[in-house]
């Protein structure tokens, strides 16, 4: 039978019990509606956390300084400060170490001419770039001869640029941080978010040097509350982490059996951790999504077989006619997918504004890729060849004079 | 020679087991025939028209339509023959309620595999035979049983088939649509040489036949000219 003569009884069959139609329907808009939402929250959800760790720097260690244990009670990472610079140095004489930033940061007030903002100033060496994947985009990056100077210079992130100068371009200008003028020396290329959320663009770097002596003091000389390490490569990372223990330990003269006064862990690591849990949180969105489209075809199959019975003895007649048993089962199966696929188009409509709705008032990145679209409608379509075969067989295969005098 | 349109041989048929409701039916019937067919309620006459009509099989003998042994045909060889060989004319009409006329009538040509623009044009002019011209937007259930009736014998007529078989086509009308009806297939079969097998009750609508088989408990009992 021809393609036109099958959307024709299609339609006319749909339209004869607008109603019906409509509820089997249902089921198909809300699956694919539900599938096409879940796979964008899903996407946006991974593509976020892709990005803050193409942000972060790859085979990427920090090491934070150890915990107080005052009368049992122990405070987190980082409160008793036991690291130097000293230890830096020695880290990145290691073999497999690629370059050691050290850092000192805290936060501090900015003022340049009537603004100011409060953000986070780091103090660290030109290291930094290659250790976090940083680019300076104009300007240029302070050296180390900086370093060992401890001049006032910054390189600005892009968030502070926005909230100190405007429009303006900073390169060369004064800023001051707790009365003291620092020059800019240039502004850092943007980074977006971390993995938890904070804007890494909100920060100041400035030497090492000049944070410890001239802007939060030292408790003791050459004192830094981090240290992060880029290890030479992926393969590498576990030998790295032995030595730095090793090396720590014995700078630190902590004993077998002692606890460290210090902690390095695997960021590359925790991210991958990251990533594999969003993967496999948007596969578990999906899945389940789909259930729906599975209650949705087997709705579609139940009102087939309705449609079938119903229509037995106009089959009767067709076949008196002529038609031939695959005439029946096209007729009957393109009903099936036509149902299906209008559902499906309202369905994907209905999962794309609601996705774009929950970004609006959630403030998340959804992403809908074409794919997801696609695919939704592929399985919708399968789904009514699937569940409109076994109806669409029944017809086809009832016997001509039987299905006439059906009552 | 010429064979015959139809030759039945040994005809059996039964539903249940050894409740035949046909029993050694023999007969032939040349083209261009005007057949009547008559008998009792329960007599078998339509499972007789069924089995003429490829819509269902015999239990035993044989049936030769144009010369081809229908128990050997596939359920599509048999679709093709009722396609364009047959026509059927039903007591209850049998049209499609949700289709126009127009599409009722153009139904076969469909499965036929013409196009739409011929099936159309074809159906216009069956439509006007039937002299309803002006109805074909119409649905079934907006016309009288008599403009039924036209309709589906306009459908039966679609495909130019060398068979029309008719059981009761008249026996839900009145006398004067009856007779509106037989002329029709008068016309049909004096001037396109169209063979009809027609059931009755009514002697009056057999008188039109030229040709009276009658049929009892399942047997012939008679087989004579009108
Ligand atoms: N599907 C069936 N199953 C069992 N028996 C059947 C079936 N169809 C018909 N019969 C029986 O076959 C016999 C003949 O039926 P048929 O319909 O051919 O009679 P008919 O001559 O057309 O009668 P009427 O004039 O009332 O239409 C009847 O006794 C009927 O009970
Ligand atoms: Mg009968």
């Amino acid at each position: 039978m021809i393609i036109g003569a099958l959307l024709g009884e299609g339609w006319s069959a749909m339209v004869a019990n607008r109603m019906r139609t409509l509820l089997t329907m249902l089921g198909m808009v809300f699956g694919v509606g539900a599938v096409i939402m879940m796979l964008a929250i899903g996407q946006g959800a991974q593509m976020l956390v892709n990005d803050s760790i193409a942000s972060m720097g790859s085979n990427l260690f920090i090491i934070l300084s150890g915990s107080t244990s005052a009368g049992g009670i122990r405070q987190g990472s980082g409160t008793v400060p036991t690291l130097t610079l000293a230890d830096a140095q020695a880290i990145g004489e290691l073999p497999d170490i690629a370059a050691v930033a050290p850092n000192l940061f805290n936060t501090a007030q900015l003022i340049y001419a009537s603004n100011n903002w409060s953000t986070q100033v780091s103090g660290t060496t030109p290291a930094v770039m290659e250790v976090r994947d940083m680019q300076v985009i104009s300007g240029a990056c302070f050296t180390d001869s900086d370093v060992r100077a401890a001049t006032r210079v910054m390189l600005m992130g892009q968030t502070v640029v926005r909230n100190l100068f405007g429009d303006e371009n900073p390169v060369g200008k004064m800023v001051r941080v707790k009365n003291s003028p620092f020059m800019v020396l240039g502004v850092l290329a943007a980074k977006g978010q971390s993995l938890d959320g904070r804007d890494q663009d909100d920060t100041v770097l400035i030497p090492i040097t000049t944070a410890q002596r001239q802007l939060f003091g030292n408790q003791f000389p050459g004192m830094v509350r981090m240290i992060l390490v880029k290890a030479k490569s992926a393969e590498v990372m576990a030998k790295a982490e032995q030595s730095m223990n090793e090396l720590l330990n014995t700078r630190h003269r902590i004993h077998v059996g002692q606890e460290n006064d210090f902690s390095v862990r695997n960021l590359t690591a925790v991210a991958q951790a990251a990533a594999s849990t969003t993967e496999a949180m948007s596969t578990m969105l999906g899945a389940i999504a789909s259930v729906s489209l599975l209650v949705g075809g087997i709705g579609i199959m139940n009102i087939m077989l309705v449609s079938v019975t119903e229509r037995t003895r106009e089959i009767g007649i067709r076949m008196a006619i002529g038609a031939k048993n695959r005439d029946i089962l096209l007729q009957f199966l393109f009903e099936a997918v036509m149902i299906s696929l209008a559902g499906s188009f309202i369905g994907a409509v209905l999962g794309v504004a609601c996705a774009y709705f929950y970004s609006q008032f959630n403030d998340t990145l959804v992403v809908v890729t074409l794919s997801s679209v696609l695919l939704a409608f592929g399985v919708a379509t399968a789904v009514g060849v699937f569940f409109g075969f076994y109806p669409a067989g029944k017809a086809a295969n009832l016997k001509p004079i039987e299905a006439l005098r059906y009552q | 020679m010429i064979r015959p349109l139809i030759c039945v041989t040994g005809l059996y048929k039964q539903y249940l087991a050894n409740v035949p409701v046909l029993k050694d039916i023999n007969f032939t019937i040349e083209g261009g025939e005007f057949v009547a067919i008559m008998g009792h309620s329960g007599s078998g006459k339509s499972t007789l028209m069924n089995i003429l009509g490829c819509l269902d099989t015999a239990t035993a003998g044989h049936y030769y339509l144009e010369d081809r042994d229908t128990a050997t045909l596939n359920s599509d060889e048999l679709a093709l023959l009722r396609n364009n060989l047959i026509g059927f004319v039903f007591q209850g009409f049998n049209l499609l309620p949700r289709s126009s006329l127009l599409d009722n009538i153009a139904l076969p040509l469909l499965y036929a595999g013409k196009s739409k623009a011929a099936r159309r044009a074809k159906a216009l002019e069956m439509l006007g035979r039937v002299g309803l011209a002006e109805l074909g937007e119409r649905l079934p259930n907006q016309l009288s049983g008599g403009q039924q009736q036209r309709v589906a014998i306009a459908r039966a007529l679609v495909t130019d088939p060398k068979l029309i078989l008719a059981d009761e086509p008249t026996g839900n009308l009145d006398t004067q649509t009856s007779e509106d009806i037989m002329k029709i297939f008068e016309t049909m079969n004096a001037e396109r040489k169209i063979t009809i097998i027609l059931v009755t009750h009514e002697p009056d609508i057999a008188t039109h036949a030229k040709r009276l088989i009658r049929v009892k408990d399942g047997q012939i009992d008679s087989d004579k000219p009108t």
